[in-house]
């Protein structure tokens, strides 16, 4: 599903270079679900950018599907990034004037899907996170939990095969943060494959397979035991 | 997409209100000052009978003072003609159309409506209105017959017939002209060339006269002309006849020539009479004898000076002020909306659609741009119309007529105005659709 080998990627100044990651390779399966740890500077949010096709890297190869992305024009990164992979944010990212409803249009506005299908699909992914009553409301009038759900709501509403979340429980509460992460196992268990950034070892703990990163290079240190494999990616 | 697009703009619009009302504000005063001075510019160098401008040609010949041209600064020659070369030249069967004609003034009284006034008045001969295009509200112009000898008929403006005879077809109606009785035999429709081309000498921004009368009166009435009389040599003009003898110019005279064959034979004509002329010890200087058509005349008569030009630059230098503004309110803008813009590219929108997204922004916003200073333009416009209104002025006609908005002024001007704002945004819009999304994602 999701294959890098050796990729590199530099951010450059004009007196550095910081290599972010350092010939990465991983290999993620379809329906698994990932938790990739590592200190600050690690490198997390760079390999997950760079799995969500929104940065470039500078060497080796990267294919998602199959599709080497390395070659595609911006177009038809932009067309599978939103067809293939949903976003969860930290700060969860929904756009401040547009109400709960709209937010979650905003995905399927770019594949041009037809209203009909459109509000379909957002009514299925508002019910899936408990927020169909909510859809005239917006951002600012609901907690950080409801907006995460929405944010979660947003991401699956493509039903997209690869959910890339980065730190989604970082500015929820514990409670909360159980919530979002229930939520995303049982996404998971629908057969949506999981990539979760995270520092929260329990959160970790939680994910089928831990990856660690030490200066954008993945380490053999193990430092949490992964739950089970279960339900339908269990299957896989 | 593009309906999306636009119900984005106007949510963008509502987040930052003042910044739109000062973007659009910008643009709509820099258009509104450039529709102003093109509209102006344009009243004042546009040909007014774009469409006979192969046929009506402007008659002149050099007969001017061999020690020096007419025009000492621009070695032109002299606008108007003498009485007896357009007596000649008005013999030619070769136009198709002809006319000869000076501007004069009389008292008219005999309506019923006013007492006597006195009102500018053009003696012509029969082909001015046919050659012009003159519009007519009620009946004709007069015949060739009627020319010479002059028969007492009359031709009135439409504001004339409307100040006279309260706007009632006043055709067969009899009124007195000085102290002749004239029989009004047609009332003009509203005609206002701007430029007057067939007189550029007597003002090019007046209006045409209050009534026309046939051309034999000039000499049966020794009618004074009321516009300029040039001389170039010490002649004794003590009586009409005088006049009318003279090197004195003080006639305009315009030719109807359907073609090519017709031009030269018209050309040769006039040559072989400046031939004759010269042998009899007149036309001293080098031949000159000139067809001028009618955008060649307004521009050898120059009659849109350097200053409008100019003026015209201006407007343009201040409009791309406006617009290098609105460019940096842009950017502002959309830069500020960065954030946004990370989420929707994150979500699957490409460079190219934010790029049209926020382009539709643009559009939007040099619409709204437009159309507000379209409105502007025309309350200044009307501003300017009060300031050079004649009652300012005390005198009749002036430069108000100029100060509308006429169709191709306005549509060019909007045109100008939605591809340059358009293209103004276009940095904006394409910058915003460059930036790395993932820069903003976290720090949302």
């Amino acid at each position: 599903m999701l294959r890098m080998q050796n990729v590199s990627k530099i951010y450059r100044t004009d007196l550095i270079e910081t290599y972010a990651l350092r010939s990465f390779s991983l290999e993620v399966n379809a329906g698994e679900f990932v938790a990739v740890t590592g200190p600050s500077g690690s490198g997390k949010t760079t390999f997950l950018n760079v799995a969500g096709l929104l940065e470039a890297f500078e060497s080796g190869s990267y294919q998602l599907d199959g599709t080497d992305v390395h070659q595609l024009s911006d177009d038809a990164r932009s067309r599978l990034r939103n067809e293939r992979i949903g976003f969860i944010f930290q700060s969860f990212n929904l756009i401040p004037d547009l109400n709960i409803h709209d937010n979650v249009d905003v995905p399927l506005r770019y594949r041009r899907m037809s209203a009909k299908d459109r509000r379909e699909r957002i009514g299925s992914a508002l019910d899936l996170v408990g927020l169909s009553s909510r859809m005239k409301h917006m951002p600012s009038q609901l907690s950080g939990g409801q907006q995460q759900r929405v944010a979660i709501a947003r991401a699956i509403a493509g039903d997209p095969a690869f959910l890339l979340a980065d730190e989604p429980t970082g500015n929820l509460d514990s409670l909360m943060a159980r919530q979002v992460m229930d939520l995303l196992e049982q996404i998971n268990d629908l057969g949506t494959t999981i990539l979760l950034v995270t520092h929260d070892p329990e959160l970790a703990r939680r994910a089928q397979r831990n990856v660690h990163l030490v200066d954008g290079q993945l380490s053999d240190f193990r430092p949490y035991e992964p739950r089970p494999v279960s339900g339908a990616s269990a299957a896989l | 997409m593009l309906g999306y697009y636009a119900q984005l703009a106007l949510r963008s619009f509502r987040r930052n209100p003042g910044l739109t009302a000062l973007m659009v504000l910008a643009i709509a005063l820099g258009i509104a000052v450039c529709i102003m001075t093109l509209t102006v510019y344009h009243a004042m160098s546009g040909n007014p009978i774009w469409w006979k401008n192969e046929r009506l040609y402007a008659v002149t010949m050099d007969n001017w003072d061999p020690n020096q041209p007419y025009d000492v600064n621009n070695k032109s020659r002299p606008p108007q003609m003498t009485y007896k070369d357009t007596a000649y030249l008005f013999n030619s069967s070769i136009p198709e159309r002809k006319e000869v004609s000076f501007t004069t003034a009389g008292v008219l009284s005999g309506g019923p409506a006013v007492t006597p006034h006195r009102i500018a008045t053009r003696v012509t001969t029969s082909d001015f209105f046919a050659m012009f295009d003159v519009p007519f509200l009620y009946g004709s112009g007069w015949s060739a017959a009627a020319d010479r000898p002059a028969q007492p008929l009359i031709v009135l403006s439409r504001a004339e017939n409307e100040k006279t005879f309260g706007g009632a077809n006043s055709v067969g109606r009899t009124l007195r002209w000085n102290d002749h009785e004239f029989r009004v035999v047609g009332v003009l429709n509203d005609w206002f060339p701007l430029p007057r081309f067939y007189d550029l000498e007597n003002g090019p921004f007046s209006p045409s006269e209050a009534a026309f009368i046939p051309f034999g009166w000039a000499a049966e009435m020794e009618l004074p002309v009321d516009g300029n009389t040039d001389c170039w040599r010490p002649e004794k003009v003590d009586t009409y006849k005088d006049m009318l003898a003279s090197d004195c110019i003080w006639l305009q005279m315009w030719v109807e020539l359907p073609d090519r064959a017709s031009r030269e034979r018209m050309q040769a004509f006039m040559d072989g009479y400046w031939a004759e002329q010269r042998k009899a010890g007149r036309f001293e200087r080098p031949r000159d004898n000139r067809l001028t058509n009618v955008g060649d005349w307004l521009k050898d008569q120059k009659v849109v000076d350097s200053d409008n030009r100019v003026l015209v630059g201006l407007a343009f230098a201040f409009l791309a002020v406006c617009l290098i503004n609105t460019v940096g309110l842009l950017l502002a803008k959309f830069l500020n909306g960065a954030p946004i813009t990370g989420v929707r590219r994150a979500l699957g929108a490409s460079r190219r659609q934010v790029f049209l997204q926020h382009l539709v922004e643009v559009g939007t916003v040099c619409l709204a741009g437009s159309l507000l200073g379209l409105g502007l333009a025309a309350f200044g416009l009307r501003a300017l119309q009060h300031m050079y209104s004649a009652a300012r002025f005390g005198r009749p006609g002036g430069y108000q007529e100029l100060m509308h908005l006429d169709t191709a002024a306005l549509v060019w001007a909007l045109l100008l105005a939605l591809l340059a704002t358009l293209a103004a945004g276009l940095y904006p819009a394409w910058r915003v659709g460059r930036l790395a999304p993932a820069r903003y994602l976290k720090s949302q």
